[in-house]
């Protein structure tokens, strides 16, 4: 989903890619960040067939971000899977999450890559003075 | 970058001298032309890197280097124990021992290229790559543990390999001092079913072409020889690697902090190489290593299978096998003497000279082999350690091209399609599961890797014995 209140977009890193998302909350950065992270590996469809929960916690906002994308990455490496839809729930340091999304179909998601980390390189998570929140680094592919 | 920000050593050294918070220089091997285009940012992290703790001599930067993560890829620093030096999760990268091995094979390129589009075909359905792709093997809990110490030892031992490629293969084929225990629960369950695959992004199988000798009897030695193909093999220790990479550049972070280690980037948290976490890292980062050398093994034995199936009987053996994301125990001359020091290497070759004692006897007359990777549609080289390299660079050599344009941009430039089909009209057939991955692997997007080589044989790291060039290429 993109409008103008949320969205995600990539951004050039020299040997990887950076993914950004925004939107009226943390929670909806985190989630729009991660969409960017799928359409890294797919410009393709990913249907929601199946939901996966995940949790995580750090000792800072921009650490738990990094967390979370790494616990999307672990998710689609250990299942195989890549994932649509995202709803994050921040409280505090502590995140949880349910994601959609269904298994590689190689044929038809052609993935460009596979993630193998998120990274502290241009790691940010802000929120500016018209309260529009931001959330992004560069993943290591 | 700005030559004038250097103090310039000769014709390809680059000397950034220590000034604020750096404790030794940083020394840049590159033509002028090479400099020129490198990112700022490989001399902020050169310099970074030479204010860590325990950093000794000076910190040197590949021919090859560019923007990485904490540590320039592209980069070689010791760090000595003794006082107080670290180990940085960040210095290694996520993906740990990722590295290069190339197998001979004797057959010529006029049968291959009778063959050519079959041999493509099969190697692209036996050989597992990318996201979605799965290997034939699925390790139980025991046989993980037993890879992690045994690395390509181990792969031998389940018939995934040949016994004689051990003495090819960095470290004799599996690093000591691997402890499975230190590596997480995560890792082991993301490695459970990769091993044997390829992975994506610049990881690739190539079957290569030796087009031109420079050192006859080093290609000798190597049992190169024109116009016989090669099959060359980059890849490293795929999900189990980058998890224990993400794990400790998570736990180094409050680790430099308690050690009062201040960081000018969070990129290279590290720990003490006397620490608990310090300790923990190098046990699961040389169980890593391991895991990468079982991998590589593997690779080449189903490589092995599909060529053999096209050309019965052919012998295979391994030229070498060597890591470029590695941190590693060596001898070294510091301080006015020989010390022990942990050498990291991130995008970078181990080069050792001719006569050094860890080489296998038929390659200690010539210097260790070099594999330097190429990009698609550009060569690869093969060059052998200067025991120069030494004095300049720890033994150190360059990797690759390096990227030249970022992946977000070489897929706005060109399309897999267009890349695939004018790389065929050369000759190369490229095999992969994504038009958008070979578009951000397209040759363009990489330096020109003839240049790099020239200037890493020019400042004496490693001397050029032959190149290689693409027939056909199987990207994840």
């Amino acid at each position: 989903m993109k409008t103008e209140n949320r969205g995600w977009q990539h951004f050039s890193h020299g040997a990887d890619l950076g993914i950004c998302g925004w939107g009226p909350s943390h929670d909806a950065a985190f989630e729009e960040a991660a969409t960017a992270l799928t359409a890294a590996v797919t410009g393709a469809e990913v249907v929601p067939a199946m939901r996966v929960d995940v949790s995580c916690e750090a000792r800072a906002l921009d650490l738990l971000f990094v967390a979370w994308i790494n616990a999307v990455i672990y998710e689609m490496a250990v299942r195989q899977m890549l994932f649509g839809r995202f709803a994050v729930r921040i409280a505090g340091y502590s995140l949880s999450a349910s994601m959609w999304g269904e298994a590689v179909d190689r044929g038809r998601h052609e993935p460009a890559c596979e993630p193998k980390g998120a990274t502290y390189t241009e790691l940010a998570v802000s929120r500016d003075a018209k309260g529009r929140c931001t959330a992004r680094c560069v993943v290591d592919v | 970058m700005d030559p004038a920000r250097f103090t310039r050593m000769d014709e390809n050294s680059w000397r950034i001298e220590p000034v604020g918070a750096m404790r030794v220089p940083a020394i840049i091997y590159a033509s002028e032309a090479l400099l020129r285009d490198m990112d700022d940012k490989v001399f902020v992290q050169s310099a970074n890197v030479a204010s860590l703790p325990g950093v000794v001599r000076a910190v040197y930067a590949m021919p090859d280097a560019h923007w990485g993560y904490g540590f320039p890829i592209g980069g070689v620093a010791a760090f000595n124990p003794e006082e107080g030096g670290v180990i940085s999760a960040g210095g290694v990268g996520f993906d740990i021992s990722c590295g290069v091995r190339t197998m001979l094979t004797g057959i010529p390129i006029s049968d291959v290229r009778l063959l050519q589009r079959d041999i493509a075909d099969s190697l692209y359905r036996q050989i597992p790559a990318g996201l979605g792709s799965e290997g034939a093997i699925t390790l139980a809990p025991v046989d993980m543990e037993r890879m992690l110490k045994g690395g390509a030892h181990w792969a031998v031992e389940q018939g995934w390999g040949d016994a004689a490629d051990l003495e090819r293969i960095e470290e004799n084929g599996a690093v000591a001092g691997a402890h499975p225990e230190f590596v997480s629960d995560r890792a082991k369950k993301r490695q459970r079913r990769e091993m044997g695959t390829l992975g994506s992004g610049n990881h690739y199988l190539e079957v290569q072409e030796v087009v031109e000798i420079y050192d006859a009897a080093a290609a000798s030695a190597f049992g190169l020889v024109p116009s016989e193909i090669v099959v060359t093999i980059h890849c490293g220790s795929r999900g189990l690697g980058h998890q224990v990479g993400s794990d400790f550049l998570a736990e180094m972070l409050p680790a430099a902090e308690a050690a009062g280690i201040v960081l000018a980037d969070r990129e290279l948290a590290c720990a003490p190489i006397r620490s608990d976490v310090g300790e923990r890292y190098l046990g699961a980062m040389r169980a890593s290593t391991n895991c990468a050398l079982a991998n590589r093994e593997i690779l080449g034995h189903i490589a092995r299978k599909v060529i053999r199936h096209f050309f019965p009987y052919t012998e295979m053996p391994l030229l070498f096998d060597v890591s470029h994301n590695t941190c590693k125990v060596e001898t070294h001359r510091a301080g006015g003497g020989s010390r022990e020091l942990f050498v990291h290497r991130k995008g970078a070759t181990r080069a050792f000279g001719p006569g050094h004692p860890a080489l296998p006897e038929a390659l200690r007359g010539v210097g260790q082999p070099v594999l330097i990777g190429g990009s698609m549609g550009t060569a690869s080289y093969v060059l052998a350690g200067m025991a120069t390299s030494e004095e300049k660079s720890f033994s150190s050599a360059c990797h690759g091209a390096g990227r030249a344009m970022s992946r977000h941009a070489a897929s706005k430039q060109w399309r897999g399609r267009e890349v695939s089909d004018e790389l065929y009209a050369r000759g190369i057939i490229i095999r992969s599961p994504s038009s958008r991955g070979v578009a951000e692997e397209a040759p363009g997007a990489y330096k020109d890797v003839g240049a790099v080589v020239a200037s890493a044989e020019a400042c004496g790291l490693a001397r050029k014995v032959a190149r290689l060039a693409p027939v056909i290429c199987v990207k994840g």
